[in-house]
C-alpha cells in the first residue's frame, strides 16, 4: 500500500497556497510535514482529507482511506467521554471503544463529561478517536498541542503501533515524535508563485458535482 | 446515521441544549395575545389558527443557529463530512432531530394552547395535523438556511432574512387549512398544498444543503 500525491495544488479561499506538492508514503511509514508558520500545512492536510477542493493533481488513495484530525477535537461537552468515543465509532461503522480508551489511559475517565475535561485530557479524547476509525492513514495536524511529555510518548507508541500494523501517518508537527520510521518533507520549497485569484464558488465550489 | 440523530437527540435533552427553549417561547407568545388584544372571545377565536401558526414559526426559527453552528465551531463538522456518511444524509438526519426536539412539542402544544385562544371545537384536531405536516417544512428550510449562515459569526440575523421568505407559503397555507374549516369551508386544497411543500422540502433540501455546507467549510 502506498499513497502517492501528484503535482497537487492547495487553495485557501481564492488564495493560492501551494502548487506541485508531489511525495508519496509507504505502508508502514511516517511523513512529518515541516514548514514555517503560514505556509500551508493545514491547507496540505485539509486538501489531501478531501475537505478543501484540489486544484489540480492526483491522490493515489480513496478519500474513504483517510482518517483527519485538526486543531479542534470535535468534542460534545455535554456527552461523556465514553459516549463521545462510541459515537464516532458508531459513525464509522467500528464495534469497541476499548482499544481506544485503553490506549490514552481514558478508562478512568470514561463517564465523566467532557465539559469537565482539561485541554490535555480532551486532546488524548480526540486523538484517540483516530483509533475507532479504522481508517489505514492519519492526517494529523499539530497533534501534540496541549499534551504533555509523557503524552506525547504514549501519542509516539500509538502512531508506531499504527505503522506497525502496515498504516501511514502524514504528521504536521516540529516535535520530535520519536519514530524511527519517519521521513520530512520541508513544504516551504512547494509555495505558490504569484497571487492567482479565481473565483472560488464557480471554479471549485461546484467542481465535484456529482461525485461529491 | 442514526448514531447521528441519536447524538443530537441527546444533546438537544441534555442541559443547555435548547429542548425546552422552542417550547416555552411558543407557550410565551400564544400566552400573550389574550393580555394583547382583550379578552373578546369572537376576536380571539378569529385569529387563533394565525397566532398558533406564528408562533409555532417564530419558535421554530428560534433554534435554527443551532444545527450546524455548534458543530463547525468544535470541529465535528469536519469530522463528520470526512466521515463514511453522505453529506446529504448528515443535513436530512439534522433536519429531522431538529423537527423531533421542536417542531413535534409545538405540535402536540398547540391543541392545549389553542383552548387558551378560545379556538373553536372544529379546529383542534386541524391545528395538529397542519402543524404535524408543515413544521417538517419548516426545519428543512430552516436546515438549508443554517447550511448557508454556518461559518459566519453571529450569522443570525442573515440566517432569519434568509428563511422568512421561505417560510411564508407555508405560514399562509398552514393558517388556512384550519381557518377554513373553522369558517365551515373544505380546507383540502389549502392542506394538500401543504404537504406538498413539506414533501418538496424532503426531497430538495438535504442535495441543497450538502452543497452549501461543503462549500462553507473547506
Amino acid at each position: 500500500m502506498e499513497l502517492t500525491v501528484t503535482n497537487l495544488g492547495c487553495r485557501r479561499g481564492e488564495l493560492r497556497v501551494l502548487s506541485g506538492v508531489s511525495f508519496s508514503v509507504r505502508g508502514g511509514t511516517a511523513l512529518i510535514l515541516r514548514g514555517p508558520n503560514g505556509s500551508g500545512k493545514t491547507t496540505l492536510l485539509r486538501t489531501l482529507a478531501g475537505l478543501a477542493p484540489a486544484d489540480g493533481g492526483t491522490i493515489s488513495m480513496p478519500r474513504e482511506a483517510l482518517a483527519y484530525a485538526g486543531h479542534a477535537d470535535g468534542i460534545k461537552a455535554q456527552l461523556s467521554v465514553a459516549e463521545n468515543l462510541r459515537f464516532w465509532a458508531d459513525v464509522f461503522g467500528h464495534a469497541g471503544i476499548d482499544a481506544a480508551l485503553d490506549m490514552f489511559d481514558l478508562r478512568p475517565l470514561a463517564h465523566r463529561q467532557a465539559q469537565h475535561l482539561s485541554a490535555g485530557q480532551k486532546r488524548r479524547l480526540g486523538l484517540s478517536r483516530l483509533l475507532v476509525t479504522g481508517r489505514p492513514i492519519w492526517l494529523l495536524d499539530e497533534p501534540t498541542v496541549s499534551l504533555d511529555t509523557e503524552s506525547v510518548a504514549i501519542f509516539g507508541r500509538m502512531i508506531a503501533g499504527h505503522l506497525a500494523d502496515g498504516g501511514m501517518a502524514i504528521v504536521a508537527t516540529h516535535i520530535d515524535l520519536g519514530l524511527e520510521t519517519a521521513e520530512t518533507l520541508d513544504i516551504a520549497q512547494f509555495r505558490a508563485s504569484g497571487e492567482d485569484h479565481a473565483n472560488p464558488f464557480l471554479d471549485d465550489g461546484f467542481a465535484d458535482w456529482g461525485n461529491p | 446515521m442514526i448514531a447521528l440523530m441519536k447524538r443530537d437527540l441527546q444533546l438537544a435533552l441534555r442541559s443547555g441544549g435548547g429542548f425546552g427553549l422552542s417550547l416555552a417561547f411558543f407557550l410565551i407568545v400564544v400566552m400573550f395575545v389574550p393580555f394583547g388584544v382583550g379578552p373578546e372571545s369572537a376576536v380571539l377565536a378569529r385569529i387563533a389558527p394565525g397566532i398558533l401558526w406564528i408562533g409555532a414559526l417564530l419558535s421554530c426559527l428560534l433554534s435554527l443557529d443551532r444545527i450546524f453552528q455548534l458543530d463547525y465551531e468544535d470541529g465535528s463538522l469536519d469530522l463528520l463530512a470526512t466521515a463514511p456518511l453522505p453529506l446529504e444524509g448528515i443535513v436530512a438526519m439534522k433536519a429531522v432531530a431538529h423537527w423531533l426536539t421542536t417542531g413535534l412539542p409545538l405540535t402536540v402544544a398547540a391543541p392545549v394552547l389553542g383552548f387558551l385562544l378560545n379556538l373553536p371545537v372544529e379546529g383542534y384536531l386541524w391545528v395538529f395535523l397542519s402543524l404535524a405536516a408543515g413544521t417538517p417544512a419548516l426545519s428543512f428550510l430552516g436546515t438549508f438556511g443554517a447550511a448557508i449562515t454556518v461559518g459566519l459569526k453571529r450569522g443570525g440575523l442573515l440566517l432569519s432574512l434568509l428563511v422568512l421568505p421561505l417560510y411564508i407559503p407555508t405560514l399562509i397555507f398552514g393558517a388556512q387549512s384550519v381557518t377554513r374549516v373553522v369558517e365551515g369551508q373544505s380546507n383540502s386544497t389549502a392542506f394538500a398544498i401543504l404537504a406538498a411543500i413539506s414533501l418538496f422540502t424532503f426531497a430538495l433540501i438535504p442535495f441543497a444543503a450538502a452543497r452549501a455546507l461543503r462549500v462553507n467549510i473547506r
